[in-house]
């Protein structure tokens, strides 16, 4: 059997040569580079592999085990459908960027030890900055500056992490982690920083419904969930992770009830989401963590439908705000069919969601976690209601807002098509798909028992009936154009102001000690230099041309022969040897002394 | 592409999907019988915490939910937090916002 190569060597190659492209034979290529992810996936075997020495550190690019294979997995089958969803546009760049951030994404997953995690974590940074640049406004522009400066500072506080927790004596290993220490600490918020934690997770929202159609395809799914793998393998059972988990499942939902970006609104219900397999990391149980894993594994598929629709919706539109949206059903059924696929597959049985998700919900109910059993469920209530009923509802149905486009192109209907097949085998066949790629497979669950079956129903149908009562009692909340704040104001505004701030202060400072030190000190040291020297061998002159009895324009030439003298060094040998003597004399009176 | 046509300042609702709607409630109706039976014969439920022993409560607790989420965000959320659309780029086109061009 032939040997596997690093996955990330393939897609890095690949976004390199991608440029060089052109035409057809691009398309293929970049389509093709998936594929081979996908044949090469299977040749990896279990174990640690490709280990690279540099300086004193032993690098680790491959470590395949339950964790590492089933998100680079999913990050295949997503990079297959990503790539063909914006195949037809045929742009270097978004094939580039698409390629190269789903080439990070599965070397931070493979990676064996910290020093690699790190690498490809940053690496991660650029392809999302590539898919926000990708789509050519100017707002994405700023978004993507956005994202970088926030970014970056996550790097930099999990690297001032990384360094202090070495120094500490802590190992390059990419294993559990004692939250204890600053370092420990500095690179939990770093992780929780990708990881799109309450406060600090603010750029998700801020920059997600920014990103090109395609883009957001492969935001959605890398950035997010590396980092909840990060977490998984680094502080699992952290107690802290717990309620950091409850907050994200839950405050994320009551922007995304009054958001009127579609796309924003799945922004919002992807930080839920992820609250769920925060919630499952902080558990910590073997079941929690099989959750994790297997939610992880579900949510990317259901949210790339979700995105790829109402991307395709944009995508004919131009639009993506339920307030220019609706009835394009008649327009895009299709899409609008892939969309409620989409939907259901959040969390009803037979779809992705349901043997996943409920996982994690099975584990809090079964330890001594009520309260956050319950705001689970509730975030589950949120999220069907929001994500799945909310954004069909007002992109396909509804008030017919007029608009008639055309169905979506057919690479984006096969992409689509592709999702939701595998979200229906997985979702029919968990036992034999999913389950045995999940990292412990000594623990056993089983979904699909009728009381599971007709709980999960009724709950759906009682969300989808609370909806539709709202409506016609006139309760939801309109749909109105406006932004809403979030802790991205703190950037947003407060860097301005920091900018500001800092323009008025140390401007000042600079312009003050401009005109101090350099308007006033330089010359003056310069004209010492240049002139101080012949100034004082004029005043001690000056008396002798009055005993020589000089008339003032002798006086005044004798003064303009000094200066000439002293500017080109050119004083009479004999004047010079002079004063070398009177130096000699006094520096031998002095060693006297 | 034709224009669409803008909703007036998104006041009004989208109407609600009526023709399903009898279904929707007789099917909730359904479950959630079912749901009783299962309860009074003990048949596959393994309730672990209190509340799951409650008849309905997956049904009466989604719609709590979700009537309390939407409550919440309209009266609580969105007075607090909504500010006018161009609200982050108004302020870009200032000086301060020079370096976003």
């Amino acid at each position: 059997m032939p040997e596997a190569a690093p996955p990330f060597l393939i897609y890095l190659l690949g976004a390199l040569i991608v440029p060089f492209l052109r035409g057809r034979f691009r398309q293929v290529f970049a389509l093709a580079i998936p594929v081979i992810g996908f044949v090469n996936f299977y040749l990896i075997d279990k174990g640690v592999h490709w280990k690279v020495d540099l300086l004193e550190f032993e690098l680790i690019l491959g470590r395949a085990d339950g964790w590492s294979l089933i998100f680079t997995h999913i990050f295949t089958v997503v990079s297959f459908v990503g790539i063909l969803y914006i195949l037809r546009d045929n742009v270097a760049l978004d094939l580039s960027a698409g390629l190269l951030y789903a080439g990070s994404a599965m070397g931070a997953v493979m990676a064996g030890d910290l020093i690699t995690l790190f690498f490809f974590w940053e690496m991660l940074t650029l392809g999302a900055v590539l898919c926000l640049l990708a789509r050519r406004t100017p707002s994405s522009g700023r978004a993507a500056k956005r994202y970088l400066l926030v970014h970056v500072f996550g790097g930099v506080v999990l690297l001032a992490g990384l360094v202090l927790h070495l120094a500490a004596g802590g190992s390059t290993a990419f294993d559990k982690i004692e939250l204890s220490g600053v370092g420990p600490w500095l690179m939990f918020l770093g992780f929780g920083i990708n990881c799109a934690w309450p406060i600090v997770g603010a750029w998700l929202t801020d920059t997600y419904p920014e990103a090109s159609v395609g883009g957001l395809i492969f935001m959605a799914t890398f950035t997010t969930k590396t980092a909840v793998y990060v977490l998984a393998r680094t502080f699992p059972g952290e107690p802290v992770l717990l309620w950091i988990g409850v907050a994200m499942a839950i405050l994320p939902l009551f922007y995304a009830a009054i958001e009127n970006d579609l796309r924003r609104v799945l922004a919002y219900c992807l930080i839920n989401q992820v609250g769920f397999m925060v919630v499952g990391i902080g558990l910590g149980t073997p079941l929690a963590l099989n959750g994790t894993a297997a939610h992880a594994y579900c949510h990317v598929l259901y949210k790339a439908l979700l995105l790829m629709a109402i991307g395709s919706v944009l995508y004919r539109t131009g639009k993506s705000k339920a307030t220019e949206l609706g009835g394009l059903v008649r327009s895009m059924p299709v899409t609008c069919l892939f969309c409620c696929i989409g939907a259901l597959s959040i969390s009803a049985p037979l779809f992705a969601g349901f043997v996943g998700k409920s996982m994690i919900i099975s584990a809090t109910a079964s330890g001594e976690y009520g309260i956050v059993f319950l705001a689970l469920l509730f975030g589950a209530a949120g999220v069907f209601l929001l994500a799945g009923i909310k954004v069909p509802y007002f992109a396909f149905f509804g008030r017919d807002s007029g608009l008639r486009c055309e169905e979506a192109p057919l690479n984006q209907l096969l992409a689509m098509g592709t999702i939701a097949v595998v979200s229906l085998l997985v979702g029919t066949l968990p036992h034999q798909l999913l389950y045995p790629m999940l990292p412990d497979l000594s623990v056993s669950y089983e979904p699909y028992t009728v009381g599971h079956v007709t709980d999960q129903i009724l709950f759906l149908l009682s969300c989808g009936l609370a909806f539709v009562l709202m409506l016609r009692a006139g309760w939801y909340p309109a749909e109105i154009r406006a932004t809403n704040l979030d802790a991205d104001w703190l950037y947003r505004k407060g860097g301005p102001f920091i900018y500001r701030l800092a323009d008025k202060s140390l401007n000042a400072i600079n312009a003050a000690v401009a005109r101090g030190f350099l308007g006033r000190f330089v010359p003056g040291v310069t004209n010492f230099f240049e002139s101080g020297g012949p100034r004082l061998a004029c005043f001690v002159m000056t008396p002798l041309w009055a005993i020589q009895r000089l008339t003032p324009e002798e006086t005044d030439a004798a003064r303009h022969s000094v200066f000439r003298r002293a500017k080109h060094g050119a004083f009479p040998i004999g004047i010079t040897a002079f004063f070398a003597v009177i130096l000699l004399g006094l520096l031998s009176l002095l060693m006297r002394f | 592409m034709p224009s669409p046509k803008p909703s007036p300042g998104g006041k009004s609702a989208p109407p609600a999907p009526r023709k399903y709607f009898k279904l929707l409630v007789a099917a909730c109706g359904f479950f959630l019988l079912l749901d009783l039976v299962f309860r009074l014969t003990g048949f596959d439920k393994h309730p672990y915490l209190k509340w799951e022993q409650w008849p309905g409560f997956y049904g009466i607790g989604a719609f709590a939910a979700c009537i309390l989420l939407v409550t919440i965000s309209r009266f609580v959320v969105r007075p607090l937090v909504k500010r006018d659309e161009d609200y982050y780029e108004k302020s870009s086109s200032e000086p301060g916002g020079k370096s976003d061009a």
